[in-house]
C-alpha cells in the first residue's frame, strides 16, 4: 500500500522562477500534493524573525537554520500545518507569517510555530539555488 | 445458537434438509422459541433496530457502488449524478447518508441502555467488548464512506484524521504514507478508502454475529439486572420480542424517514457541496455529529500526541468498563448514586459534542478541558469509587416479582426530559453550518414557495429565473451539472421536450474530435450540458480579478450560515432548510454603492452586507429593468433575486417535488403501519401481563 511507481516519479524535483515574486509577496506551488509557499520577504520581516530569543520558542530554530545563506529574503516552507494538516493562511496572524484557519496555530514571519496546538515549526522542504533567480525544489 | 432445538419439521423436503443441516432447527432456538425475559423495556429494541441500520446501509450501499465512481477527478460528480440521473438515486443516496447518522444515534441509545442497566457486567464482557469493536469499526467506515463524495469537507476530514496517526512516535509517517498512498490526500487515498468502505460492513456483520452469538449464550440482560430463573420470568422471542421489535422498528423508521424525505441536509455540512480543493481549507473543519464528543476530546489537550492518545484512550476505556465497575448490582434502577452519576455522564457527552463543534478558542478550551476531565473521571474515578461506597437498594428476587411490582414508575418524567434533552443536545451539534464571520449579518428569512412539507416550486419563477441566468450570470458563472433536456423534467421549469430541444439548439457545444482530428462546434443537443463561460478555474480566476466565480449548480446547498440556538431545533420540527436561498437572495440585493465609513475595500472589491468580510469581487451584477419578462412580473432587482434563486433552489434539488411527494406517501403508510404493529403487539402481550 505505500506510493505507486507512478506516484513516486510525479514526485521528482521541480524548477521555480523566482523573478516575478515581488517583495513582500509570496506563491504557492505544488510539489508532490504539497502546497511550498515561497515567500520574498521584506526587510522587516527577516529583522522579525532573527530578533526573537530563540530559546524562547516552542520549536527553537533560528532564522538563519530555515534559509539558505545568502539569500536570506526567501523562505521556502511547505504551507501544511504541523497540527494536523491544514493549509495556513500567509500574510495573516500575529506574526506576520501564516495563520492556521483551522485550530488557530500561529506561525511567524520564518514559518516557525509561536502560539496555537501545533508542535513543530512549518518544514522546510529540500530545495537548493540553482541560481540566483531559480530553485529546484526536490 | 442455544444449544439443540426440538424443532420438528413435518414437511419431507424440510426434513431432508434439516438432517444434513439443521439451519431451520438453529434459526428456530434461536429467533423463535429464544427465551427472553420478559420485563425488557423498548430501549431493547435498539438491537433490532442496529441490525435493521446495518441491513439497509449494505444494502443502499452496493446499488451506490454500481454508480459511483472512485476517481479524485470524478467522484463528486460520479455523486452528483447519482442524486440527480440515477432512478431514485436521490433516494437512495439521502437513506445512506441520514442512515449513516441514524445507525450512529441508535448505536448511542443502545451503548448507553447497556451502560445504565450494567449489561458489561459478569457474564456478558466479551459480548460488551465484541460491541466495543462493532462499534470501532463503525467509526472508521462511517469515516471512509464521509470521504466518497469528495467534497471539501470529505477532503480536510480525510486530511485531519489521517494525520492523526502522525503522532505516533517513531512510525508516524509510515503509517500516515500507508494510509495516503501518496505524498498527501489525493486519488490513491480515496480509491483504498472506498475499497475498505466496501469491505468493513461485511467485517461489521461479521462481528455482529458473533456478538449475537455471545448474547444467545449468556441470555439477555433486562431491566432488574437479576438472571431469569424459571420458565415465568421468560417469554419465547417469536411472537412477543419479534412484534415489540417491529413496533420499535417502525417508530424508528418514522424518525429516519423525517430526515430522509424531509431533512436530508440537516445533518450534513454545506461545505460538503464544493468540490475538494487541496489549495483551501475551510475556516471551520466540523467532523459529522457522531464524533463530536471525542474530536473536543482531541482539541481540548494543548499537546498533539497527547490529544491523539486521549482521544482513543476515550473509545478504548469502555472495554475496560467490565472491570471498572465492579458493582454486584446490575441495573442503575437499583443504584441510588450511579443513576445520577449516569445522567451528569450523558449531559458530560452531549456537552462535549456541541463544543467539538465550536472554533477552538477561549472559553470553549476551558470548558473542554474540563468535560475532559470529567469523561474520563466517569470512568476512571467514579464507578471504581462507587462499587466500594455505594449502597444499594434490594433488587427484586425475579423477573416475575419485578414484573408484578411494576416499580420505577416515579422516575419515568424525569427520565424522559433527560432523554428529550439528549436528543436536542446531539442535534444541537449536528446543525452547526460552516462559521462565517463573525460581524456577519443574517441574511433576512424569506417565504419561498418551495419550503415545508407540500413545497413545490413556482414554474414561473423557475421560468423567470432561468432567463436571468442565461442573460445575466452565465457571463461568468457555469451550470455544469444541468443538462438542457432537464429543463422539460417533471418537477422542473415545466418546458415541453421541443422547448428543451429549442433552447439547446441556441447554443454553440464544443466536440470532437471529428474525422480530421480537429475540434468544432455544433448546436447544443437536449443531452448536452450547459456550458461554462471559462474552459478551466485558472481561466476563470486571471479574468475575474483573481476570484473564480463558482459554479451555480449547487450553490443554494453550498452556502449556508449559522441559525444558533435554540432556532435550529425548531428548524428540525419546522423543516427549515432554506439557508442557502436566504444567503444567495440577500447577496444579490446586498451591494451598496459606498461601503460604511471606516471600512476599506481592496482594490477590485465591491461591498456587500452578507458577503462574509464584506469584500466579494463580483460587481452588483443585477439592476433595475436589466431583464425583460414576458409575463409582465415587475422588471426590478428583487424580483429577479428572488426568482433567479428559485431557479437555483431547482438547480441544486431538481427531484426535490418528487421526494417531499414521495415523503408523504411513505409517511401515511408508516404510520398506519406503526399503529397495526402498536395493537397487535398488546394483543400478543396482553396475555404476559
Amino acid at each position: 500500500m505505500n506510493p505507486d511507481a507512478s506516484t513516486i516519479a510525479a514526485g521528482a524535483p521541480i524548477d521555480v522562477d523566482l523573478t516575478p515574486i515581488a517583495e513582500g509577496q509570496d506563491i504557492k506551488v505544488f510539489w508532490r500534493g504539497k502546497p511550498i509557499y515561497i515567500s520574498h520577504r521584506t526587510k522587516k520581516q527577516i529583522d522579525e524573525a532573527r530578533k526573537v530569543n530563540v530559546s524562547s520558542l516552542p520549536d527553537p530554530q533560528p532564522d538563519q537554520a530555515r534559509v539558505k545563506e545568502g539569500h536570506d529574503q526567501w523562505l521556502v516552507v511547505i504551507g501544511i500545518c504541523t497540527h494536523l494538516g491544514c493549509i495556513p493562511i500567509a500574510h495573516e496572524g500575529n506574526y506576520d507569517g501564516f495563520f492556521c484557519p483551522c485550530h488557530g496555530s500561529q506561525y511567524d514571519s520564518s514559518g516557525r510555530i509561536r502560539q496555537g496546538p501545533a508542535p513543530a515549526n512549518l518544514a522546510v522542504p529540500p530545495y537548493q539555488f540553482v541560481s540566483d533567480s531559480k530553485i529546484q525544489i526536490g | 445458537m442455544s444449544g439443540p432445538s426440538d424443532y420438528q419439521p413435518t414437511n419431507p423436503a424440510l426434513k431432508w434438509i434439516e438432517r444434513r443441516l439443521p439451519i431451520m432447527g438453529l434459526m428456530h432456538s434461536s429467533f423463535v422459541a429464544y427465551p427472553t425475559p420478559r420485563n425488557l423495556n423498548y430501549w431493547w429494541t435498539f438491537g433490532a433496530i442496529l441490525s435493521l441500520m446495518l441491513g439497509l446501509q449494505i444494502l443502499t450501499g452496493v446499488v451506490l457502488a454500481m454508480h459511483y465512481t472512485p476517481s479524485a477527478d470524478v467522484a463528486f460528480r460520479s455523486v452528483e449524478s447519482i442524486v440527480r440521473d440515477v432512478n431514485y438515486g436521490w433516494l437512495l443516496r439521502n437513506m445512506h447518508a441520514a442512515g449513516a447518522s441514524m445507525f450512529f444515534f441508535a448505536v448511542y441509545v443502545h451503548m448507553f441502555r447497556g451502560l445504565y442497566y450494567g449489561s458489561y457486567k459478569e457474564p456478558r464482557e466479551i459480548l460488551w467488548i465484541l460491541g466495543v469493536i462493532i462499534y470501532l469499526l463503525m467509526m472508521a467506515t462511517g469515516f471512509m464512506g464521509y470521504v466518497l463524495p469528495w467534497g471539501q469537507m470529505s477532503f480536510w476530514g480525510a486530511t485531519v484524521i489521517t494525520n492523526l496517526f502522525s503522532a505516533v512516535p517513531y512510525f508516524g509517517e509510515s503509517i500516515v504514507t500507508l494510509l495516503w498512498g501518496g505524498y498527501a490526500v489525493g486519488n490513491p487515498t480515496l480509491n483504498r478508502f472506498f475499497s475498505l468502505h466496501y469491505l468493513l460492513p461485511f467485517v461489521i456483520a461479521g462481528v455482529v454475529v458473533l456478538h449475537v452469538w455471545a448474547l444467545h449464550v449468556a441470555g439477555q440482560n433486562n431491566p432488574a439486572g437479576v438472571e431469569p430463573k424459571t420458565e415465568k420470568d421468560t417469554v419465547p422471542f417469536t411472537p412477543y420480542a419479534t412484534i415489540k421489535d417491529m413496533f420499535g422498528v417502525s417508530c424508528f423508521m418514522l424518525f429516519f424517514a423525517w430526515f430522509i424525505f424531509y431533512m436530508p441536509n440537516y445533518l450534513g455540512d454545506a461545505d460538503n457541496f464544493i468540490p475538494a480543493n487541496p489549495g483551501v481549507t475551510p475556516a471551520h473543519i466540523v467532523p459529522e455529529w457522531y464524533y463530536l464528543p471525542f474530536y473536543a476530546i482531541l482539541r481540548s489537550i494543548p499537546n498533539k500526541l497527547a490529544g491523539v492518545t486521549a482521544m482513543f484512550a476515550a473509545i478504548l476505556v469502555l472495554a475496560f468498563l467490565p472491570w471498572l465497575d465492579t458493582a454486584r448490582t446490575k441495573s442503575s434502577k437499583y443504584r441510588p448514586l450511579a443513576k445520577q452519576f449516569f445522567w451528569i455522564f450523558v449531559i458530560v457527552c452531549v456537552l462535549l459534542g456541541y463544543l467539538g463543534a465550536q472554533p477552538p478558542e477561549g472559553i470553549y478550551v476551558i470548558a473542554g478541558r474540563i468535560l475532559t476531565f470529567c469523561y474520563f473521571a466517569y470512568f476512571l474515578i467514579l464507578l471504581p469509587l462507587l462499587s466500594r461506597i455505594e449502597k444499594p437498594r434490594p433488587v427484586p428476587n425475579s423477573i416475575a416479582e419485578d414484573v408484578l411490582a411494576k416499580t420505577g414508575g416515579g422516575g419515568a418524567p424525569m427520565v424522559s426530559t433527560v432523554i428529550a434533552l439528549a436528543i436536542a443536545g446531539a442535534l444541537f451539534g449536528a446543525s452547526v453550518q460552516n462559521a462565517m464571520a463573525e460581524e456577519q449579518q443574517v441574511p433576512p428569512s424569506q417565504k419561498w414557495s418551495f419550503a415545508g412539507p407540500f413545497g413545490t416550486y413556482d414554474r414561473g419563477a423557475l421560468q423567470r429565473g432561468l432567463k436571468v441566468y442565461k442573460e445575466v450570470c452565465s457571463a461568468c458563472h457555469g451550470l455544469s451539472y444541468i443538462a438542457f433536456h432537464n429543463l422539460a423534467d417533471p418537477g422542473g421549469p415545466g418546458y415541453t421536450t421541443a422547448q428543451a430541444r429549442a433552447f439547446a439548439s441556441e447554443y454553440k457545444i464544443k466536440d470532437g474530435p471529428n474525422d480530421q482530428g480537429e475540434m468544432f462546434e455544433r448546436p447544443g443537443r437536449p443531452a448536452d450540458y450547459f456550458p461554462s463561460p471559462f474552459p478551466n478555474e485558472q481561466a476563470a480566476r486571471a479574468a475575474n480579478g483573481g476570484a473564480a466565480p463558482p459554479d451555480l449548480s449547487l450553490i443554494t446547498k453550498a452556502r449556508s450560515y449559522e441559525r444558533g440556538f435554540p432556532r435550529f431545533v425548531f428548524d428540525f420540527f419546522t423543516q427549515f432548510q432554506e439557508q442557502g436561498p436566504n444567503y444567495v437572495d440577500a447577496l444579490l440585493q446586498g451591494f451598496e454603492e459606498k461601503p460604511p465609513a471606516g471600512v476599506t475595500l481592496p482594490a477590485g472589491s465591491f461591498y456587500n452586507k452578507y458577503f462574509p468580510g464584506h469584500a466579494i469581487k463580483m460587481p452588483k451584477p443585477l439592476n433595475d429593468g436589466q431583464v425583460t419578462f414576458d409575463d409582465g412580473s415587475p422588471a426590478t432587482v428583487p424580483q429577479y433575486a428572488r426568482d433567479v434563486t428559485t431557479f437555483l433552489m431547482w438547480a441544486a434539488e431538481p427531484h426535490m417535488e418528487e421526494r417531499k411527494r414521495l415523503g408523504l406517501q411513505v409517511f401515511v403508510f408508516l404510520i398506519l403501519f406503526t399503529g397495526l404493529m402498536y395493537f397487535t403487539k398488546k394483543k400478543v402481550w396482553a396475555a404476559a401481563h
